[in-house]
Formats: structure tokens, sequence, C-alpha cells
């Protein structure tokens, strides 16, 4: 494995794998219902003590 | 026995150490062991004094660990001081060279022992005891792996030891932020994957279902910091009982090597970790939940995703590829968005409380954090495009930019966290003195806004006079010329890094007496208790 072909692979499907991951990400945190899931999880931190 | 396996462990590595000081095959080696020595056989030494045969009281599994953590807390205020006090040093050697006193305290030895002072010894502390006090609490799960947390702490105190002495006897590596030699860095890797096994171990035996944003912002400083760590030192020893090592990259390779890591110790020790800390005591201190838990998790995702490609803009006009140099400056460009986008979300997390920011001195502390992380992160990037860093590059204006992020955003947000953590950690009603949060408040802040305003004005005045050419195309200041020129900035400097260390100072004093249960009799501050209404 040379350095031309981990470039290749890093322009083409590593580009677009992570690229994917990534509006994966956003999408799946604005999806329906994000919204009440992440109220309750915002409110983690102030159950206890 | 109480401490027996340990004993055994620690008097074999000291006499390892011992035996290395013996046969290292260069002077400085020989030193450093001797130090690795005393260290390890006087830590030895302690815990036999502290040793018995009573049988171990029973631990309950549902208490919160919380002795590494006050022990963290100590240690980030103690190397605090030490770091900023060397800073401070630093700063008068560089006005006044006469202060150089060769060869263990010139401004060479000295200026890694304050960068790594205040970055690792002081930021890294704050990080593992705050990320361990706060995964404990949001995932209602005792730390992991019994005494692994005490191994992970006094491990990491004995790194920064073996770090700050090595740079003294002039052992380095000369990679920036990775200044320590290979057995320094194969400790401190050990260390670091302990810790990574705690912080994983105790999210995965947590109660509660969801994994908080805080801990996911501490779980990718950890991973990354790890990654970073070993790449960047893939170095080969010249002798394995000697202090030099040569880097398995050579050339341009090796200074991307080091800038990917040098940018992302800033993006990922001294950003993400720090946001961890935002997004869990900036909540507890307003009483609010973070103001969108959606916008905080897109945060996440695109800081994770950006940083990690703005290193090349360190190497701006060298001999990295002109494409390389360009995708740095154009993911540095992008971060604005996540940047902003988490410094609204800590500031809006005030929203119908915006009056704590009168009232509460550590409120007041948390958001100027979070404003001078917004600053920083603003200047950062436009400071990466080319044609501004034609002029920022190598002057001052670096100098400055750094300070205003580790000053402001990570100096501030740590202190508020300390302040916030003392007394619960203690079981104190409260601090010892809000008034003294107040002075702490205002020398530090004054202190930056001086430090930054004088480098601004002299990373600037340097970078023109630097490029300035007179008509027949010759430069018309020669270097000695233009450090002349910024002697006054030097001064004026080291009395803002001055004031920020008499904050620092004023801290410690707080911890220390809050710590010792005393309360200091004193004026409520205006507007903290609610004034009485006449009953209508």
């Amino acid at each position: 494995m040379d350095y031309n072909l981990m470039r290749e692979f890093a322009d083409s499907w590593g580009l677009l794998a992570m690229a994917v991951f990534f509006v994966g990400c956003i999408a799946f945190a604005l999806r329906p219902g994000g919204k009440t899931h992440g109220d309750h999880a915002a409110k983690i931190p102030l159950k206890d003590d | 026995m109480k401490y027996g396996t340990e004993i055994v462990l620690l008097s074999l590595f000291a006499f390892a150490a011992f035996v290395a000081a013996g046969f290292g095959v260069d002077g400085p080696f020989r030193q450093h062991m001797w130090v690795l020595f005393f260290a390890v056989a006087g830590f030895t030494a302690i815990l036999l004094r502290n040793s018995d045969f009573k049988a171990a009281a029973p631990i309950d599994p549902d208490a919160y660990m919380d002795g590494p953590i006050r022990y963290g807390a100590i240690a980030t205020v103690f190397w605090g001081v030490v770091g900023m006090l060397v800073g401070v040093i630093i700063a008068l050697q560089l006005a006044f060279p006469d202060l150089n006193i060769p060869p263990w305290f010139n401004f060479g030895r000295l200026r890694p022992l304050h960068t790594s002072g205040v970055v690792f010894a002081f930021g890294g502390n704050a990080l593992i005891c705050t990320s361990l006090y706060v995964v404990q609490r949001t995932c209602r799960a005792r730390l992991f792996g019994g005494s692994f947390a005490w191994f992970v702490f006094w491990g990491y105190q004995l790194f920064i030891v073996m770090a700050a002495t090595g740079y003294l006897l002039g052992i380095t590596e000369s990679r920036e932020y990775a200044e320590p030699e290979w057995y320094v860095d194969i400790w401190l890797t050990i260390v670091w994957v302990a810790y990574l096994l705690l912080f994983l171990g105790t999210i995965l035996k947590r109660k509660e279902p969801h994994i908080y944003v805080a801990n996911w912002f501490y779980l990718s400083f950890i991973v990354t910091i790890a990654m970073l760590h070993v790449v960047n030192n893939l170095s080969m020893p010249a002798s394995f009982l000697g202090s030099k090592s040569y880097s398995a990259f050579s050339g341009v390779q090796d200074a991307l090597t080091q800038w990917w890591y040098g940018h992302n110790a800033v993006g990922f020790f001294l950003t993400a970790g720090f946001l961890g800390m935002m997004y869990y005591f900036v909540p507890k201190q307003v009483n609010r939940p973070v103001y969108s838990y959606r916008l905080s998790i897109i945060h996440f995702w695109a800081l994770i995703f950006l940083y990690i490609w703005a290193g090349p803009h360190h190497l701006h006009y060298t001999a990295l590829p002109d494409w390389a140099q360009t995708l740095g400056m154009v993911f540095s460009i992008m971060l604005w968005m996540p940047s902003w986008g988490g410094m609204i979300n800590g500031l809006m997390t005030l929203s119908g409380a915006w009056d704590k920011i009168r009232t509460d001195p550590i409120v007041r502390m948390m958001v100027a954090a979070i404003a001078f992380y917004g600053m920083s992160t603003f200047e950062g990037p436009m400071m990466s495009i080319k044609t501004v860093n034609s002029l920022s590059h190598y002057t001052d204006w670096t100098i400055g930019h750094v300070h205003s992020g580790a000053l402001g955003w990570v100096g501030l947000i740590t202190f508020g966290a300390i302040y916030y953590m003392v007394p619960k950690l203690w079981n104190r009603e409260r601090l010892y003195s809000l008034r003294l949060v107040t002075w702490h408040f205002w020398l530090a802040t004054l202190g930056i806004v001086v430090y930054a305003a004088v480098m601004w004005v002299s990373g600037i005045m340097q970078g023109l006079m630097w490029r300035e050419y007179d008509e027949q195309g010759f430069l018309v200041y020669s270097f000695a010329e233009t450090v002349a020129a910024m002697h006054p900035y030097y001064v004026m400097r080291a009395a803002g890094g001055a004031m920020y260390l008499a904050g620092m100072l004023v801290m410690a004093w707080n911890v220390t007496m809050t710590i010792r249960g005393y309360q200091r009799k004193e004026q409520p501050l205006p507007g903290s208790v609610p004034a009485l209404q006449p009953a209508e």
C-alpha cells in the first residue's frame, strides 16, 4: 500500500464515508422527536446534587 | 496489607530507576534517572508509613469516588501557580535578558516548562479531575476499576515531574508541546490508556441510559490525545539507556506531523475537553439545562470533523504542498461555525437568568470564559487566512492569540469549575469568600486585556517592520531593530501576566481556606441576596 493508493482512497470512498457519517449525525440530531429526547437529556446534570 | 502490591511494584520501579541512573550512557539521562529514583522512592516511603495490617473498610459501590478528584483540584491550583509564575519569569527574561541564568534557567529551557506547566499540568489536572467528577454524576455510577483512578492521578503527576525536570536538564525532543523524550512519552502513554479505560469503564457501567454530551466531549479529548501523542512521538531511541531519540519522520512530513499534533492539542485538549467542562458546570452553576441539546450534538460532531484538518495553517508559505496549506486554511475558516454555535449555546444557557452575571461572580467568570472562547475562535480562523498569516506568522500576534484563548477561555472556565467543585467536594456550605472571587475575576480579566492588547500592537508592529522595504527594494529594518522596538511591549506584557498570576494566588488562598473550613465574614455581594419588599 503506497502513498498514491492511500491518497486515492482518502479522496474517494474515505471522503464519501466521512461526509455521509457526518450528515447522518446531524440528520439524527434533527430528526422528529429529537427535541423531546434532547430536552430530557439536557436535564441529566440537574437531577442530583 | 494496605498498599502491599503498590509498595512492591513501586520498589521494583525505584530499583529500575536506580540501575538506569548507574548505567545511563549520557549525563543528563543519569541525572534524570536520579530524579525518577528519588521521586518514586520517596513516594514509596510515604506509602510505607501510611500502611497497616488492619482490614480495609468496606467500600460502598454506589458512593461516588471523590478522593482522586480532591487531589486533582489541589494539583490544578498548585500547578496553575507554578506554570503561571514561570510564565511571568520568562516574560521578564524576554524584556530583561540578564535574568537568564545558564544553563538550567535559560529562556530556552524555561519556555517549555511554562507551556507544559500551564497546558498539561494545570489544564491536564483540571481536565482529569473534572472529567472524573462529571462522568460519575452524569452516569450515576462510581468510578470503574477500584484504585485505578489513583494510578491515573499519581502517574500523571510523575509524568509532569519527569517532563519538567527533563526540560531543565536540557533533555528535549524539540517538538512543540511534546518536548519530553521517548521514555517519558512511553510513561504518559501507559497513564493515558489507564485514564481511557477508567473513563470508558465508568461510562459502560452507567445507570443513566443516555450518555450526557459533556462526556462525549471528554471522551473525544481522551481518545484523540492518545492518537496524537502516539503518532507524533514515534521515534527511535539512540540507546535504551540514553536520553536521545530520532523521529520516525523527516523533513516536511515531520513538520506536518508536529502541527497535526500541535493544533489538535489546541483543538482536543484545550477546546473539546474544556467544552465538556462548559456543558456540565455552566448548567449546574446557573441551575438551568443547556440552551439547546441538539445544538450541542451538532457542535460536537462538527468540531470533531473539522478540527483535525486545521493543523497545516501553522505551515503557511513553507515547503508544505500548497494544496495542504489551503486545506488547512479552509477547514480553519469552517471551524467558525461550530465554535460560534457552541459559544451561543453556552451563553444562551443563561437566558432568563442573566442577572446572575451581576450577582454571581462564578457565573461571571464562566460567561467571560465563553466570550473569550468566541473571540479567540474568531481570531484564529482569521489568522489562518494566508494573506493575514503573511503578516501575523512568527510575530507576537500569535502569542497574544494563544493567550487570549488560554488565559481567557481555558483559564477562566477552569477557575469557574474549581470554585463550583471545591465546596461540594469538601462538604462546605460555600466558598471562603465570594468577594475574593470577584477580585480574582477582575485581576484575571484585566490581565488578559493588557496582555492581548499589548501583543496585538507589538506583533503587528513587528510584522510590518519585517516586511518594510525602501524604494530601492532593500529591507528598512534589521532584525535587532525590531527586537529593540518591542522592549516596552515586553515589559507591559509581563505586567499583564503578573496581574493574572496575582489573581491565581488569590484563588489559591480562597481554595485553601475553603478546604480548611473557614468562612470569611464579609458583606454579601450587592444583589446576591434578594432585597426584602414591604408587605402590601
